[in-house]
């Protein structure tokens, strides 16, 4: 199954080096390397981050309502990405544009463990995620509304709803690093959130350390999250849906979602951004939608489902 | 071996384990008896090292089974069994097949937990807990809201489990099934041990516990299966 889904994810990325914006098929060598390129790697490496902290989330928390953009994570990272980079700091020191990034993931994740709890019912999770988002939003509207700098405001829909447009390769050089070191952290708790299944007195009793564990979801997802949203903004729903799709296949165990998330998101990410390229050659319109417009036309079907499985 | 000396817990500012001192003895089946509030869930707790400031117990060798025990993931019952291996870092199937079959249920071992009975659920955490291969079982309410002839098989189950040189701890509501299976009832009250006794003389104690009258009772039950 994970090597297929491997396979996969290397024939998306390859074909998605393929798809322009103008035409199909063969471009100038210059076009495929700096701008298909950081592109393509961005938009895999940034669904298959989401993928997979939604499942760390979702086990972690033990709530199949966990997602990193609709708790609010990936609003409070690009919270962070915007005030470090419309004040000039990332200009001065580029990795503080991921390290902006990151901090304000970090800041989302805690305040959902103290907040909602370890084990939040739904609507103790979802309403400590909508307070998060509510406020990380227009945090985020008043932060590029005294932006020194005057387009500020304008690239509001870029940090809203996430994007790939013009991402280059010193992007995909500052974005990559942390995201990798956060997946590899959040791709080792499969056996602490499986015993976590049973309840945490139960996993301490396997000799699981539910601190530790906890932990070190937080900080996989802050990283993974954090430098996402820093160069791709808030793309929502792909940590909910991602598990959400795979469980029928691959059952509920967490520990068995974790690698799947990983490619699934890679790959669904890798065609929502290729849907985007190609809709301005289908469709008479001026402007390619926002990424996270497509993940959201997929998300909030399932989410709405989801919530009313959830409810008592 | 696990035990207790003179231990005294306190939580939220409120003494729920009053110098208790308990040690089980190896093969024997011990029932924790008595009121709600009476800290028997919390000598479990201590006993297994899962309290602040506590030694946590070798999880290999001490198997521990949180009342009201479920699994937040609708996981086979065969993968929850398989988690009782998660101490000794394995994937053994041998222990997994072995712990289904002494709970009765290796016929369901492909199937999702949410879809069968409580009974049959409550057997799967069971088989979670043999799978890891302890010595010292540590049980929290196991057979509450199951059906009479459930509860019996379980408790008989874990009955021959002690004969068999473990030791079982067990947390009981029901006290005829306490005064049935146990070797020895350990009566609680108000986080303090009251009383330790063989079950057979355990009785008194317990009416005394529970504020209740004892005596014969001629009227009707229902006897465990034979």
């Amino acid at each position: 199954m994970n090597r297929g889904l491997a396979l996969v994810s290397v024939l998306l990325f390859a074909l998605s080096l393929m798809v322009g914006d103008s035409v199909f098929g063969s471009a100038p060598l210059s076009i495929m390397v700096d701008i298909r390129l950081p592109r393509s790697a961005l938009a895999w490496l940034v669904g298959a981050g989401l993928g997979l902290s939604g499942a760390v989330l979702q086990g972690a928390l033990r709530n199949r309502l966990a997602d990193p953009g609709l708790l609010g994570v990936s609003g409070m990272a690009g919270l962070g990405s915007v005030i470090v980079f419309y004040w000039g700091w990332s200009q001065a020191f580029a990795p503080a544009l991921p390290i902006g990034g990151l901090v304000g993931a970090g800041l989302g994740v805690a305040f959902l463990l103290v907040f909602a709890g370890r084990a939040p019912s739904g609507s103790a999770l979802i309403l400590a995620g909508v307070a998060v988002s509510a406020l990380s939003a227009s945090a985020m509207a008043l932060a590029l509304t005294l932006a020194p700098n005057p387009f500020a405001l304008a690239e509001i829909t870029f940090w809203l709803l996430g994007g790939l447009e013009d991402r280059s390769l010193t992007h995909l050089a500052l974005a990559a690093p942390p995201m990798l070191c956060g997946m590899a952290i959040l791709l080792r708790l499969g056996t602490g959130l499986d015993a976590l299944s049973l309840g945490e007195d139960a996993a301490a009793s396997l000799g699981v350390r539910v601190d530790s564990v906890l932990r070190l979801a937080a900080i996989g997802t802050a990283l993974t999250v954090g430098a996402g949203a820093a160069v791709a903004g808030g793309i929502g729903f792909v940590g909910l849906i991602v598990p959400h799709v795979l469980r029928p296949f691959v059952g509920e165990r967490p520990g068995g979602l974790l690698v799947a998330s990983l490619f699934v998101g890679g790959c669904l990410l890798t065609l929502a951004d290729m849907l985007v390229r190609v809709v301005p050659l289908l469709l008479p319109v001026a402007q390619t939608p926002p990424l996270g417009v497509i993940t959201a036309l997929l998300g909030a079907p399932i989410l709405i489902l989801l919530a009313r499985k959830a409810a008592p | 071996m696990i035990g207790l000396d003179r231990v005294t817990v306190t939580l939220g500012g409120r003494a729920v384990l009053h110098d208790v001192t308990f040690h089980p003895r190896v093969g024997e089946m011990i029932a924790l008896c008595g009121p709600n509030g009476a800290g028997k869930t919390t000598l479990l707790r201590a006993l297994a090292g899962l309290l602040p400031k506590t030694t946590p117990a070798d999880p290999r060798r001490v198997a521990y089974l949180p009342q009201n025990a479920g699994s937040a993931w609708a996981l086979t019952v065969g993968q929850i069994a398989a988690l009782g291996r998660i101490p000794h870092g394995d994937t053994a199937d041998a222990p997994v097949t072995l712990a289904l079959r002494q709970c009765g249920i290796e016929a369901l071992r492909a199937h999702r937990v949410d879809r069968i009975s409580g009974g049959e659920a409550r057997r799967a955490m069971l088989a979670r807990a043999f799978a890891t291969e302890p010595d010292v079982l540590l049980l929290d309410e196991p057979t509450a809201d199951l059906d009479p002839a459930a509860a019996h098989a379980i408790l008989a189950l874990l009955k021959r489990t002690a004969e068999q040189g473990k030791t079982v701890v067990v947390v009981l509501h029901a006290i005829d099934l306490a005064l049935r299976y146990a070797d020895r009832i350990v009566v609680m009250r108000q986080g303090r041990v009251e009383a330790d006794l063989p079950a057979d003389r355990a009785l008194p104690a317990l009416a005394q516990a529970f504020g209740l009258p004892f005596g014969v009772d001629p009227s009707p039950r229902l006897l465990p299966p034979a």
